[in-house]
């Protein structure tokens, strides 16, 4: 799409003058958006940071909390090997972008082998993709309830709140992306996306591999680093 | 028609304006539109502000007072901050962002207008969201800064802080959808030619800004949704029992509250920037270094935040770099000031109220910054902080910097957006008693401050020395007040009654002055090319513009290539390029032709109340919250529920209509 502005000559009236860049307004407005959501998840994984190891009660994160702290032992809360996995099947996920991306952008490329004509299927990678965000929210779900039944809530401590918050916060970005890749999919249903469409499906990947490196921020500071 | 390099006429020609009727504004996309609305309403929550703040030296014009209790005083000294720094600076400031931008860099509207109106309307309802509270009794009273745990439910319980909460939630939201709005047009929209290095200063300055409320607002968000969360979920965020951080929430604010300093100063540095050049008949001294300063300056600003926080025990390290780094602060800052005097050095002034006030901001925003420098200083500091002369400080800079620096913006921009001007004399009896108001009410603050009197506190004993001050700064908001209340005379009056302005009363450098006035819907009947930083003069005054770098015959589109692809293009100078030729130039006046942007084929954006509906929606879903301290929770639950279908509801209609016909 970038280049279709350039093709418009300087003094054309009838339409609109080529951007300065070259690029589409959405692309910048979408850098612009990361940019703020950086600073947004900065502020909420620095809290955590500065809050781990201050709570006063158990459970905590990656020690087992023994009396009198906690009036009955709890082991160390965090499940790694769960969330390893439900961290693969995230940057799977952005694999699965990937290839939706490009399937869009070749939609009008002749395809002859069956390998060609499954990774020109954008329906199937925006599927793939819609799915394994929804896997990852269901492993969250699963985490959230069984801290809940060892004893962690957002009320509990500061772990609790920090924790729940920031992860929280993230589900939530989830969410919208997999709420953005079903409208591309609604879209692609009625109309079917075409390389006039590669902007648009661009703008969805550009956001969700940002939520994607988030979790690895995230998995790497909360998880791993004890 | 446009003619190319021919004197301007100023005929009383009126330009095609389109409909009017309250549907069309309702419904407006226009950038001019959402401009003069932020206008109308940033000046009337000024009004209000300037109230609030006449209660409060009501109360305290002697001591032992009684006009206010010390609760209603908690409440307007909050809202007096909370409004003047969300509902007045910052709107107005985006006033002239909306208004200007565009013009200033040859575009037809900004990058997204839907989502231009978008952020108006969110703003409007966020202001009458936060004011709402007046009316049940229920105020903010925790402070414009909100200090947790003060504002924990622990301490503050009532929705008082609620509003005050959710409010400045969705002011941010509104905030940051203008932001990336505005760095998309300043990046993407500007005129061939206009390389950022010969953007004006005002554009500079606002483009400057835009990365301030970027990566400023998300912060204070977040420390808001851990106070959010704290009152309506029972997390432990500022809960000291459970080993909270009782600095977390200083330090999120102020990492936030710093660079919103400057977010409220440099669109008032910007429009000085424009003012002192045009009435010195100078070029602006120093451009490049201007507009490095204005980067440096934000760049500092998001290093200082804990300066604000000398008092609560940091340790000698902390306070060292901190002190250092807010003085190097003053030293960009003081490189604008230097560069506005050497702009008027030597050149022929001319002294109308927009220039007034111009130097106005130079003089007095210099005393509040050498107050500020002052403060900088940790010892100094300690006994400065939370006294009146921290007070004075931050009306020299807010009233003296930023105000004066809008007022004269509002003299200077009025005929561009009315095709009248206002009146000088009108204007120069506003200017002189704003600027003896002014002073008369800050600078004795300096002393009452530095004898001890401490802020936020609603009366006093007599016998301290501080009587005399007290009484001199309550009659000095007096005078203050008769100040505004002239300008507002002037400016509605002037509707009617002011002379016709034309294309360029001031004869001005940039790009919006040689349009008509008011501009058409769209801006440019023909895109302007631009060969230097004084387009404008080029073509009428060259001899004014003879100094600044030129290129001859416009600019070459030059394709760029990254890793061996092609990611773009720009514009740039042509090696052979001889400064003074400019006979080729593409600047161009156009005079008014009454024609709609219809009949001359440009294609402009289609009006739309979705994104009011999307706004309002957004708004009904936060004040849901208010229920569940109602101890309503399904009332809450639906209101929330409710908001937030409708707003997803009007967020796919807005999305899926294209935003103009087809053509």
């Amino acid at each position: 799409m970038a280049h279709a502005a350039a093709v418009h000559s300087a003094h054309d009236t009838h339409g609109h003058p080529p951007t300065s860049t070259g690029l589409d307004n959405k692309k910048i407005a979408i850098w612009a958006f990361i940019g703020s959501e950086c600073m947004l998840f900065a502020s909420l994984i620095s809290t955590y940071l500065i809050y781990k190891g201050r709570s006063v009660v158990g459970p905590y994160p990656h020690d087992a909390c023994l009396p009198p702290a906690c009036s009955t032992p709890l082991k160390a809360i965090l499940n790694i090997p769960v969330t390893s996995a439900s961290t693969f099947v995230l940057l799977m996920s952005s694999l699965a972008m990937v290839l939706a991306l490009a399937a869009v952008e070749t939609k009008d490329q002749p395809k002859h082998t069956t390998g060609e004509r499954i990774l020109g299927s954008s329906k199937l990678w925006l599927w793939m993709t819609a799915l394994l965000g929804v896997t990852f929210l269901g492993f969250q779900a699963f985490e959230f309830t069984s801290f809940v039944h060892e004893g962690l809530t957002i009320r509990t401590n500061l772990f609790g709140s920090s924790f729940f918050t920031l992860t929280g916060f993230h589900g939530a970005h989830v969410t919208a992306g997999v709420l953005w890749l079903l409208t591309l999919l609604a879209i692609d249903y009625r109309r079917g996306l075409g390389p006039k469409d590669a902007l648009n499906v661009d703008l969805a990947a550009l956001y969700w591999h940002f939520v994607d490196v988030v979790w690895i921020a995230i998995f790497t500071l909360v998880y791993l680093i004890k | 028609m446009a003619i190319t390099a021919t004197a301007p006429a100023y005929a009383p020609v009126e330009s095609y304006v389109g409909e009017s009727g309250l549907w069309s504004w309702l419904t407006t996309v226009d950038h001019k539109r959402i401009g003069t609305l932020y206008l109308f309403t940033s000046l009337f929550f000024f009004v209000v502000g300037g109230l609030e703040a006449g209660m409060l030296r009501w109360q305290l014009a002697g001591p032992n007072k009684h006009v206010l209790s010390a609760e209603l005083y908690n409440q307007m000294f909050t809202m007096h901050g909370t409004t003047m720094i969300f509902l007045a600076i910052m709107p107005l400031s985006a006033a002239f962002f909306n208004y200007i931008i565009p013009l200033q860099i040859g575009a037809r509207d900004v990058a997204f207008p839907r989502l231009n109106a978008f952020s108006y309307w969110v703003f409007l309802f966020g202001a009458l969201f936060m004011n709402f509270s007046w009316l049940i009794g229920a105020a903010p009273n925790g402070g414009w800064f909100g200090y947790a745990p003060l504002t924990t439910m622990q301490f503050s319980q009532g929705l008082n802080i609620d509003f005050w909460v959710i409010g400045l939630q969705i002011l941010g939201v509104s905030s940051l959808a203008a932001a990336f709005n505005f760095i998309t047009t300043i990046i993407n929209m500007r005129a061939p030619g206009m390389n950022l290095m010969r953007m004006p200063m005002f554009t500079w300055n606002a483009f400057v800004v835009q990365f301030l409320l970027v990566l400023a607002f998300p912060v204070i968000t977040i420390a808001l949704v851990f106070l959010q969360f704290d009152r309506f979920f029972g997390t432990n965020f500022y809960t000291i029992a459970a080993g909270a951080d009782p600095l977390l929430w200083q330090h999120l604010f102020w990492i936030f509250g710093h660079p919103e300093v400057y977010i409220l100063i440099l669109p008032a540095f910007g429009l000085t920037s424009e003012i002192i050049p045009t009435f010195s008949r100078k070029p602006i001294f120093g451009y490049p270094v201007m507009a490095y300063a204005t980067m440096l300056i934000a760049f500092l600003g998001f290093g200082v935040w804990a300066h604000h926080m000398f008092a609560v025990g940091m340790g000698p390290i902390g306070d060292t770099v901190f002190g250092v780094t807010t003085l190097l602060i003053a030293i960009p800052t003081g490189v604008k000031i230097f560069n506005w005097i050497f702009t008027m050095w030597g050149g022929s002034l001319q002294f109308t109220t927009a220039m007034k006030f111009a130097i106005g901001l130079v003089g007095l925003f210099t005393i509040g910054g050498i107050s500020g420098v002052m403060h900088a200083s940790p010892p100094a500091d300690l006994q400065q902080t939370d006294t009146y002369f921290i007070v004075a400080h931050f009306h020299y800079v807010l009233f003296g910097g930023s105000m004066m620096g809008i007022f004269g913006g509002i003299y200077y921009y009025y005929p561009k957006m009315t095709g009248r001007l206002m009146s000088e004399s009108l204007g120069s009896w506003n200017f002189w008693l704003t600027f003896i108001g002014m002073n008369l009410t800050f600078f004795p603050m300096h002393f009452s401050g530095l004898m001890g009197m401490p802020r936020r506190i609603y009366t006093y004993d007599s016998g301290q020395g501080w009587d005399g001050f007290n009484l001199a700064s309550s009659i000095g908001t007096i005078v203050l007040m008769i100040g505004v209340a002239l300008f507002l005379h002037n400016f509605f009056r002037s509707f009617r009654r002011g002379a016709i302005a034309g294309n360029d009363p001031w004869g001005a450098a940039t790009l919006e002055w040689s349009i008509p006035s008011p501009p058409p819907e769209y801006n440019f009947e023909s895109i302007p090319r631009v060969t230097s930083r004084s387009p404008l003069w080029d073509v009428k005054t060259p001899t004014l513009s003879a100094e600044v770098p030129h290129t001859s015959g416009g600019d070459q589109r030059v394709n760029v290539s990254f890793a061996g692809s092609h990611v773009g293009h720009t514009d740039s100078a042509p090696l052979t390029s001889e400064p003074r030729q400019r006979a080729e130039s593409g600047m161009h006046i156009e005079l008014p032709t009454g024609k709609s942007a219809r009949e001359l084929g440009i294609p402009m954006p289609n009006p739309s109340i979705k994104p009011l509906l999307c706004a309002g929606s957004m708004v009904i879903m936060f004040s849901g919250l208010l229920f569940i301290h109602k101890d309503n929770l399904p009332l809450a639950l639906a209101v929330i529920i409710g908001g937030a279908l409708s707003m997803t509801f009007s967020l796919y209609a807005w999305v899926l209509t294209p935003l103009e016909d087809a053509h």
